[in-house]
């Protein structure tokens, strides 16, 4: 039975590089159109972005409950790329600590289920703040984007020099624009957590934190087969205790916890006979499932205070932070959504912090918010003008997003939609200030709406046509006044669609056999 | 060698060179060689027989590229639009620079921008990267500081130092090809404007005084060539304009040695008096070039 794992390895190997590639694809080879179809089965995303948009292309989660109800969690060693992760986590702790096993060991159902249910309730409330800090695809997303991806970038940058000291300009530098405080100490606590739970017990954080890891579990107490062991044709040798990473096979009692098996297939390999393997099950309710009822309604009780407590406190948190203090200071009032995004309330409840469109914008003006959005929206990626300004011929980060809270829109579409306006700060300006001429705003103004128009002594100060603004924040990247910008996005809290700039044709005669004007 | 025989050589070689002055080609000392052009200006063509031509009279791409030269050719990359939009220098004039700089003997032809907008797609969609690589040269980034060395620009009377980078300060030849555009806040930007392109903190100019900024880089180095793409150009909302309704097709080129005789000639294209433009004016009070082109000796060709 040593095949079922062969396969298994190879999967879930194709499943953590595919989307570890894409995650890290710095330089964009593959190209954005094919992100769907590898992130098609990550089932949050999914989920999200089937009832977020109730298209019939986001249905990977209903293929993989399909495989949960015959096969029990498939996913979680085959599909699930943070799974893989801590495969790899515990095989280098054994390599670097020594031969250990597995034991079987007591489940800690009071947790789990409290985590599942308390991100669901959560969801009305703060909506998928704690689904996104807890999903698997996202975290591993989290921690690519946030800790590897500025690895790749200075292995490029060091490379590029050696390179570029033989006269070589084969390897382009990359700048890392920002990094992410917030981004990179959420990563680094989980994955902290991950290497302290996997190195020693396996797969831990799956049966004790992840609420899909519950949420399938709870669903394969239903599978059509489940893995067993035959007692009669069993030798006792405990051999396959000692190989489950999930710590739920009890070789003396010959009992499998089904719930918390991550179907990775060591027992099978290991196994001298055939005595573990898959058995169909009788479809009627056992007692199990009839006793976890009466323990669900003991939560519920417990998790309503929780969540009303941290609901209210997810409410009181300043959802705005001013910019900066000046005499003339910023205050933004709503943050900058991405394109896409329709309508933040709508993003917030949409979005699980999955970093990818961090890691695929070109020019890094996605970057993880803080409490900009409030607490619900935490890591959520906003558009952040201080680091740079939206590509105007770009669309990659509605391209990428897998849980539907960017939507795609065409290109034509994506220059008239109005994620904010500009707001100008006579005050700040050079030429208010300097008596000089400027226009670094207006420059870099894809649609004009920020002008220049004449002004006293012959100069030339900005005038902002909204009507014409698409919030995509050139003029507050480009403003040069420090440390307090004169022109800034002031986000739209529904993403409105602008006037086309016009184009008034214009009509020079131009002879060529004139003779030159000087 | 004695005296004697000194006087004596001396005078054979000054009966000799008068000889051949006087009986020599006489009309070719009277019509200026061919060098002696200030500037050059041709209309009526596609950009590369443009250029073709008006190198020729200035004696040919070997007048200022030697064998073994390393050469910069900086066009403005600056913005993420296709060629028609004319934001960017025209990528067939690119091309043909690059051609001639390497028929004339250059080692290594280097092109490179500091963009505004995300620079690897500045680069690809003005078609310019193509274009560089299919005539050799060498397309190279400008996106990141530390290709930049601070330098100390004691002329200038506002700016005072800048970060350049560092293919200019090491390269033997520098031409500069900028496109002629309409500015929002300068009026236009030609070929002092487009030195922006070669310093990091474009930012410090805007904040001290632009114009005067403009006009003070070229004291630090001036292009050994200017070649000003007039061949589209964009009368208004420059510098990067919104749509192709902005661009009129005026198949004009300028090439000069003297940044602000090109300027100059340029604004004039354009229809407007270099005495106007603030930077022009401030390059020409000091003494940087010759705004006045009546007092240069201009080959003017209409094809």
């Amino acid at each position: 039975m040593t095949k079922l794992k062969k396969i298994r390895v190879i999967v879930a190997l194709l499943f953590f590089f595919t989307i570890s590639l894409i995650f890290l694809d710095y330089i964009n080879v593959i190209p954005s159109t094919l992100y769907e179809y590898v992130l098609w089965l990550q089932f949050i995303p999914s989920l999200t972005k089937f009832v977020n948009t109730l298209t019939i292309s986001a249905v990977g989660f209903l293929v993989i409950l399909l495989s949960v109800l015959f096969f029990g969690r498939v996913y979680c060693s085959s599909v699930c790329p943070l799974g893989t992760l801590q495969d790899f986590i515990s095989r280098v702790s054994q390599k670097l600590f020594g031969v250990s096993y597995f034991n079987w060991s007591e489940e800690h159902k009071w947790i789990r289920y409290t985590i599942l249910i308390f991100s669901i309730l959560s969801i009305p409330l703060i909506g998928m703040f704690i689904i996104g800090l807890l999903d698997p695809f996202s975290n591993f997303g989290r921690i690519l984007t946030n800790l590897f991806y500025p690895v790749i970038i200075l292995l490029n940058n060091l490379l590029s020099s050696v390179f570029e000291s033989i006269g070589l300009y084969l390897i382009y530098p990359v700048d890392i624009r920002a990094v992410s405080l917030a981004g990179l100490l959420i990563s680094v606590i989980i994955l902290s957590v991950l290497i302290v739970m996997a190195s020693k017990r396996g797969r831990l954080f799956c049966n004790t934190i992840c609420p899909l890891g519950t949420f399938l579990g709870f669903i394969s107490k239903v599978s059509l087969y489940k893995i067993k062991i035959k007692e009669e044709d069993c030798e006792s040798c405990g051999a396959c205790e000692t190989v489950c990473k999930a710590e739920c096979i009890n070789s003396e009692s010959k009992e499998i916890n089904f719930e918390r098996c991550v179907v990775c297939f060591n027992c099978f390999r290991e196994c001298p006979t055939t005595a573990i393997n898959y058995y169909k099950q009788n479809l009627l309710v056992s007692d199990n499932t009839i006793q976890f009822k009466a323990d669900r309604r003991i939560f519920l009780n417990k998790l309503y205070y929780i969540v009303i407590g941290l609901g209210s406190f997810g409410f009181t948190q300043i959802k705005i932070i001013p910019e900066k203090e000046s005499t003339v200071p910023i205050k933004k009032n709503v943050p900058v959504s991405p394109p896409g995004s329709n309508n933040i309330d709508h993003f917030t409840s949409t979005c699980t912090a999955c970093h990818l469109c961090v890691a695929v914008c070109p020019t890094k003006v996605l970057q993880p918010s803080i409490l900009h959005y409030g607490l619900e929206g935490l890591l959520q990626p906003r558009m952040d003008y201080l680091t740079n300004y939206c590509n105007y011929e770009c669309v990659e980060c509605m391209m990428v997003c897998p849980t539907g809270a960017l939507q795609k829109l065409l290109i034509e579409d994506k220059k008239l939609t109005q994620l904010g306006k500009s707001k100008f700060i006579k005050e700040n300006c050079i030429v208010e200030t300097e008596r000089k001429e400027c226009g670094a705003c207006s420059e870099r103004c894809p649609t004009k709406a920020v002008r220049m128009i004449p002004y006293e002594n012959n100069l030339h100060i900005p005038d902002i046509k909204n009507e014409y603004c698409i919030g995509c924040g050139a003029c507050e990247f480009a403003c040069p006044t420090r440390p307090y910008k004169a022109i800034y996005v002031e986000g739209n809290p529904k993403h409105l669609i602008a006037e086309k700039p016009p184009a008034e044709i214009l009509d020079k005669k131009i002879d060529y056999e004139e003779e030159f004007p000087f | 060698m004695k005296r004697r025989e000194f006087f004596n050589k001396s005078f054979k070689a000054g009966v000799l060179t008068t000889t051949s002055l006087l009986f020599g080609k006489i009309p070719n000392l009277l019509a200026f060689p061919p060098d002696k052009y200030d500037l050059v200006a041709i209309k009526g063509g596609e950009p590369d027989v443009m250029f073709d031509k008006a190198i020729e009279s200035l004696g040919g791409m070997k007048t200022f590229v030697q064998k073994g030269n390393t050469v910069v050719v900086k066009p403005n990359i600056g913005w993420d639009v296709i060629p028609e939009r004319a934001a960017n220098t025209n990528p067939l004039l690119v091309n043909r620079i690059i051609k001639h700089c390497l028929d004339a003997g250059a080692k290594d032809v280097y092109v490179f921008d500091h963009t505004c907008d995300s620079w690897n797609s500045c680069y690809s969609n003005s078609g310019i990267e193509r274009s560089v690589k299919d005539a050799g040269g060498k397309i190279v980034p400008g996106n990141s500081e530390k290709y930049y060395q601070q330098v100390s620009i004691s002329k200038g009377k506002r700016l005072k130092e800048s970060k350049v980078h560092e293919l200019i300060l090491e390269c033997d030849v520098f031409i500069n090809v900028p496109v002629l555009k309409s500015h929002n806040s300068t009026d236009l930007t030609i070929s002092m404007k487009n030195l922006m392109g070669i310093v990091w903190d474009r930012g410090y100019w805007h904040r001290n005084d632009l114009n005067q900024c403009i006009a003070d880089f070229p004291s630090f180095r001036k292009p050994d060539l200017n070649i000003v793409d007039a061949y589209s150009v964009m009368m208004k909302n420059g510098p990067r304009g919104v749509s192709k309704s902005d661009v009129v097709n005026m198949k004009s080129q300028i090439i000069s040695t003297d940044i602000v005789a090109a300027d100059a000639a340029a604004a004039k294209l354009f229809g407007r008096d270099p005495q106007d433009i603030e930077y022009i004016k401030y390059a020409s009070d000091m003494k940087i070039g010759e705004i006045d082109l009546s007092k240069l000796n201009i080959n003017r060709i209409i094809l």
